[in-house]
Order: structure tokens, then sequence, then C-alpha cells
């Protein structure tokens, strides 16, 4: 048995509306299914489930804004028996039973007097738990859900020994083989009120706090290097005569390759800084910037660009460019970017001073390929030119380092047929 | 103390005046200044018979004039000169003020680095003698705010014999804080017992289950406290702060990563004190070592009482610090 939860979709997303259900109870999903629609301040997000089972309960509805972390749904393992409902009452746990049983108790002996009716408890903010930070830190090396853990301190506060304590109980009831499921927890989530759906209001506020924290917080460092194209479109050319029009390469598909590449050779670009340290990320995931045409922007993620053949990221490109469009992207796409690019070719811009979307470290802007006078061995020519910018955190890297990489992405892109 | 070292018996005051003694034998810049220094031998007798034994020169009677002689320090000190200031208590180092933090703290600055100020400035502090609230203030830790000063504050003969001249050897100024009930404190010394340093805090007494960050004569209530909390099965660390600018926060984040409760106790006021700004220092370099939150044992927010027993209740007490810590560690020792 375990819990489908509210997913993070982002380093800003405190909260998420649950839209639409794809399941019903019963249902049997497997790992990557797409179980249900999540509206954030970036879109509506189809999130996929991580494990393969049956759904066994449906904790939230529809049009419910629940935190990050909240259970949604419940879902059996396969090969666990089928809970009894008792074993995880929904009404004790969830926000799902809106309108609860509001019933005068009458005691005996007692006049009737009519009870103020109880407030729902929507309106009952959920009680941070009380732990001691050493306690805190202590539960997650452990493994100990703090919920479940009685505190000593003042106020019931749960301290160290508490959680020690929790863990040595945890470690000797693992022992017998029928281990019992840990119980959920008391406390309902607190509900929070669907905003109205000004959803271009909200994603632009999203963007505004990314933004203004990227400006406030990184030392950006920009370089920028012309490269000359010519091979690389040379390249393209001879390889779409060969292919149907339906097949064709676009020439940004070389330049994820390439950056992707890139950043093989240079892994210091790809990753994030998170309390105080660059923290590299093995896999390299592409975000690829696309504005939306109501303004406002989303920035998927390509996974493993590095490992995609120049067809296979075309097609994520087909694939993920209409869905973007109509706000409709999947969880592990909008969170797990490694790095950013921004191309903005198509509009003529000839170079891009990117802002990066912490915690990642850096972005890649690319400009328009222009033809411009290039003089090369001696001799002047015309060449088809890219500008292309790296702006990185200074708290991360070095110009030493922003340079190789723009040096080691040239080198790609004059070898198009390796890419 | 090593085995085979001679053992002298002395006070916290006779440390103090064998430290000027010395001084003032190593070095011919050396001199001292203050009011009643010379002929009375100074207001709580540290420097009694050193205007014999060095002549008027050198042991120098002032007007009661604290802001001219701490000028004059000031102008001694740039002028090659290694003076010791006495400003008789930190009540009337008020007066002085102005010299101390526009010029002393900051000529090196306004001057583009070309003018070091040696200045070391001696003051008793502290309440607990019985004379009220104009006499009885303790604001180390005000210094202790101001930047281009060091401010030192010796709790033990060994610092009181062993401070003064690491302080003379620095180049800028020092201010040493003598708290008034620790001048008749006698202890032992080796003999041979000499310089300090002034930049490190000294864990007194170690210990796993809470650490109590104190200075100067705090430091013993402290270890009262943690005698007594001993005898409960508390095991209390103790650590001398002994330099209130700079802070060695190294030292007591250490301790607090290995007890995660800290006690600070302070005889200064509380609001805006330097117990407030190590506990700041305690969130911000040790937060996730933490079981509980940084507690703080201060004089009490009013004028210093007259009265004995009101003024004893005003400061920090050994009960009190033995009532808080058995507060913080009550279920899990």
């Amino acid at each position: 048995m375990s819990e489908f939860r509210m997913p993070s979709l982002g380093t800003d997303m405190e909260a998420g509306t649950l839209i639409e259900w794809k399941v019903k109870p019963g249902d049997r999903v497997k790992r990557g299914d797409i179980i249900a629609d999540v509206e954030t301040d970036k879109g509506i997000i189809e999130v996929e489930v991580f494990e393969d089972g049956v759904i066994d309960q449906i904790l939230v509805a529809p049009d419910t804004t629940v935190p990050v972390g909240t259970a949604l749904a419940v879902i059996r393992t396969l090969g666990a028996p089928a809970g009894p409902s008792a074993e995880l009452p929904v009404a004790e746990r969830s926000s799902i039973a809106a309108e609860p049983q509001v019933q005068p108790r009458l005691e005996a002996g007692r006049p009737a007097i009519q009870p103020p009716p109880v407030a729902p408890p929507m309106a009952a903010p959920a009680r941070r738990l009380r732990a001691s930070p050493l306690a805190r830190k202590l539960a997650a090396e452990l493994g100990v859900d703090l919920r479940n853990v009685q505190g000593t301190g003042p106020d019931g506060a749960i301290e160290r020994a508490d959680v020690e304590r929790a863990a040595a109980a945890m470690k000797a009831a693992e022992k017998p083989t029928a281990a019992p499921v840990s119980p959920p927890s008391a406390a309902p989530p607190a509900e929070v009120k669907p905003a109205a759906p000004d959803f271009q209001a909200r994603m632009r506020r999203a963007i505004a706090a990314a933004m203004a924290r990227s400006n406030r917080e990184i030392p950006h460092y920009y370089l920028e290097t012309r490269i000359d194209m010519s091979r690389a479109l040379r390249w393209l050319e001879a390889e779409n005569q060969k292919r149907s029009i339906k097949e064709r390469l676009l020439p940004v598909v070389l330049l994820i390759k390439a950056v992707a590449r890139a950043l093989g050779d240079v892994p210091d670009l790809n990753g994030y800084w998170i309390d105080d340290r660059l923290q590299l990320q093995e896999a390299i995931h592409i975000g690829f910037a696309i504005a939306l045409r109501q303004g406002g922007l989303v920035i998927p993620a390509i996974h493993h660009a590095d490992l995609k053949s120049l067809d296979e990221l075309m097609a994520v490109l087909h694939d993920v460019i209409p869905r973007v469009r109509a706000g409709r992207l999947r969880s592990s796409e909008v969170a797990d970017a490694t790095i950013t690019v921004t191309n903005l070719g198509d509009l003529g811009v000839e170079v891009v001073y990117g802002v990066i979307y912490p915690p990642q470290v850096a972005l890649v802007g690319l400009g328009k390929i222009t033809e411009q006078p290039w003089a090369e061995n001696g001799m002047l020519g015309i060449r088809p030119i890219l500008t292309a910018t790296l702006a990185a955190d200074h708290r991360a890297t070095d110009g030493h380092r922003g340079g190789q990489f723009l040096e080691s992405l040239n080198r790609h892109l004059q070898e198009p047929a390796k890419l | 103390m090593s085995d085979g070292t001679a053992m002298v018996k002395l006070t916290y005051r006779e440390a103090m005046r064998e430290a000027i003694r010395e001084a003032m034998q190593r070095d011919e810049r050396v001199f001292l200044m203050g009011e009643d220094v010379g002929r009375y031998g100074g207001c709580f007798a540290v420097s009694k018979g050193l205007l014999q034994e060095f002549g008027p020169e050198r042991i120098r009677d002032t007007p009661l004039s604290e802001s001219t002689f701490v000028g004059a320090g000031i102008g001694a000190a740039m002028g090659g000169m290694r003076p010791i200031v006495e400003i008789m208590t930190v009540n009337f180092s008020l007066l002085a003020a102005d010299q101390i933090l526009n010029n002393a703290a900051t000529i090196l600055h306004m001057s583009g680095g070309q003018f070091n100020i040696p200045l070391v400035i001696r003051m008793a502090t502290g309440g607990g003698r019985q004379v009220a609230a104009q006499h009885s203030h303790c604001l180390e830790g005000w210094y202790a705010h101001i930047p281009g000063l060091k401010v030192v504050t010796p709790a033990t003969i060994e610092d009181a014999r062993g401070m003064l001249w690491t302080a003379l050897e620095d180049p800028d100024p020092v201010l040493i804080f003598e708290n008034v009930t620790l001048y008749g404190m006698a202890g032992e010394l080796a003999a041979d017992a000499g310089p300090t340093d002034i930049d490190c805090a000294r864990v007194h007494r170690s210990g796993r289950d809470v650490t109590i960050i104190t200075y100067s004569a705090s430091l013993f209530k402290a270890l009262e406290a943690a005698e007594t909390l001993a005898a409960d099965g508390i095991d209390v660390e103790v650590i001398d702060l002994r330099t209130l600018r700079p802070l060695d926060e190294a030292t007591f984040l250490a301790s607090v990563a290995k007890t995660h409760r800290a006690v600070i106790v302070d005889e200064g006021w509380r609001s805006g004190s330097i117990a407030a700004e190590i506990s700041a220092r305690i969130m911000e370099g040790a937060f996730f070592d933490l079981d509980c939150p940084v507690e703080r044992i201060c004089s009490a927010e009013v004028p210093m009482p007259y009265a004995k027993h009101l003024e004893q209740a005003a400061l920090p007490q050994a009960e009190t610090i033995v009532a808080t810590v058995k507060r913080m560690v009550r279920s899990h020792v």
C-alpha cells in the first residue's frame, strides 16, 4: 500500500489543484501511466505514477487545491492484499469529505442545547509539526516519519531522543514477517480554496518570482561566441534531401544535441546550486524554452538529450511543443531540467543574454543564423553565423569553464555528422 | 598545570599588576596613565607600587577627564608609544566614547591604512558590589559591536596575567574589561606564566549534554552550576569566550554540534546583547544541530538596584543556570 502524493513540479511550487482523475478505484496502473491532471502556475500538468499497482482509494476530489506532498490516492502495490477501508479511513486523512456530518451530540442528563456549528475542517489549517531542527534532520536520515513520532519536549515538541526511540521501534517492528502498515497521518492536509483561474497572471507571477530570485541571488557572467554554421547547415541540407518532408530535421535539433554533447565535455554547467554548493547532475535534461502565444513561457525538459539521436530529439519536439501550447505537460517534464536553452533566432534576435532559471547554473542563448562576412585562412567569405551565448552562475563556475563550454559547442557543430 | 612547574598564589589584581610590570620592563614605549593610577595606586589598587618602581614619567596620573586622556593615549600610540590607558570603570568610559569609537577604532580606516593605533584601554566593569545603577554597568557587549576594536574579557588569573602583553603587541586598539568582582579572587599560577592568546575561546569544562557559553565573572557561576548539575547526572560543557570581538565562533559552534543545546550566560542586558549575537551565530551556523531553542541568561533589564538582594536578583546566578539547563535537558539525559 502506498500513497500517491501531490508532486512538486518545480522548486517554487507550494500547492496544486487536482483537475481530473484519469483512473478510478480498482484500475490497474503501471509505472509511467498518466493518472491525473494537476494545475499549477505553469499550466495543467499530466502527472505520472511511479509504481505498478491498483488504485485503492481516491482521496482528493477534482477541483481541490492541496499542498505539495498531500496524499491524493492510495495505490495497492501488486501482491499486497486489498486494504480494509478501516485501515485507511478516508475522512480522517483527506479533505475529500468536504461536508462533515455535523450532528449535535446529546449527552444523557444534559439539556439539549444546540452546540455551536462546527466549522468545516477546511477552515482549520494543519498544525505544523513541532520538531527540533536536529530531530528533523535525524528523522530524514533514519527514514522516520515525524507524523508518527510522539514528542516529549515542550508542548509536545519532537526532540532527538523521540526520533531515536521511534527509529528503534521501527527497526524492531521490521523483524516480524507481517510488517504492519504504518498508521496514516491523523492530521488532515490543509485545504486551500482554488484560486480564480487567472492562469496567465499566475504564470506571470511564477516567472516573476523565479527571475527576480535569479537576478537577486545569482551572480551571472556572460560569454558569447560566433559559430560558423556552414558545415552544419550543409550537412543538414544533404541529410534532409534524403528524407520525406515529415522526417526532416530542423537546425534547432543539431543545436540541442551539440549543447548536450558540450555539457558532456564540460559537466560543471549541468547541475543545481543548492545549499551553497554546486550539485552536479549526471543526466543531461535540457530545458527548452517555449514561448506561449498568449504570453509567458514554459520550459519542458528534454530528457537525456545527450543519449537521444537527432531523430528522437525531433520526435520529442514534435510531441512536446503542441502539448506545451495546449498546456498539457507531464510532471517529469516540468521539474527535471538541468540547464536551459533559449532560442530566439526565429524572431531575428541575434544575441540572447539569458537569465538563469534557479537552481540551474547556466542558460544557453541561441540567436538567429545570419549571413555575415567571415575571414578564415586569409580569405573573406560569407558564412551563416550563429551567435551562441552562455549565461552562467559565477558561484558555480568561472569564465574559463564557460569558455570551454562554448568552444566545445562550436567544435561539435563543426562535425555535424557525429552528432 | 604541568608537573615540576613552581606555582605561586596570587589574586587577579596582582596578576594584572604583574602583567603591567612585565610590559613596562620589556618595552620602554609602554606607559600607564589614568585617574589615580600613580600616587593612589589605582582605584582598585592594580597599579599599587608601580609609581615608586617606574617613576612619574611612566606611571601618570591624569585629570578627571576621560575624553582628554583617552585622546592623549591615542595620540601617543600614533606617535610610536604603547600606552596602557586605565579608565576607572566602564561607566565613565562613556565620556570617552567619542575618542574610542570615532578615533581609536576608526583612524586606521580614515587614514587609508597609514596610522595604526596600538593602544590598550583597561577598565573595570560589572555590578554586584552595591554601588548602584550609575556605577554597575556591564557594557563590554556594546564595545564588541564596533569594528576596529578588539574586546577581551579575562576571567581567570591566567588571562589577567597573560592577555595584556598580547594586547600591547596588537597593532590596533584593544579594550580589556576587568570585572570588579574578580580583583580579589585568589588562585594559583605558574611562576613562569607568560602571555596568552587573545583570539580563542576556551573550553573550561568538557561535557556532552549542554553547552554554556559565557565570559568574564559569569564563568564562575557557570562552573558552579555545572558542578551542581553533574550531581544530577547532567554533563555540562562550559566555554569561556575570553574575547568578545572577534568572536571565536568555531569553538562554540563545534561544541553546540556536539551537545545540541546551548545556554548563554551574559551579565549584559539581554536586548541587543552579545548573547543575542552569539544566539544568532548559532542559528546561522548550527541550526540543524539544535535540539531545543538557544536560551539566554542575562541581567534583568533594569537600572541596577542598590539593595543587595535586588541587585543579586538582577544579575545572572548559578541557580538560574541550573534551573534553565534542567528544563532544557529534562527528559533526555
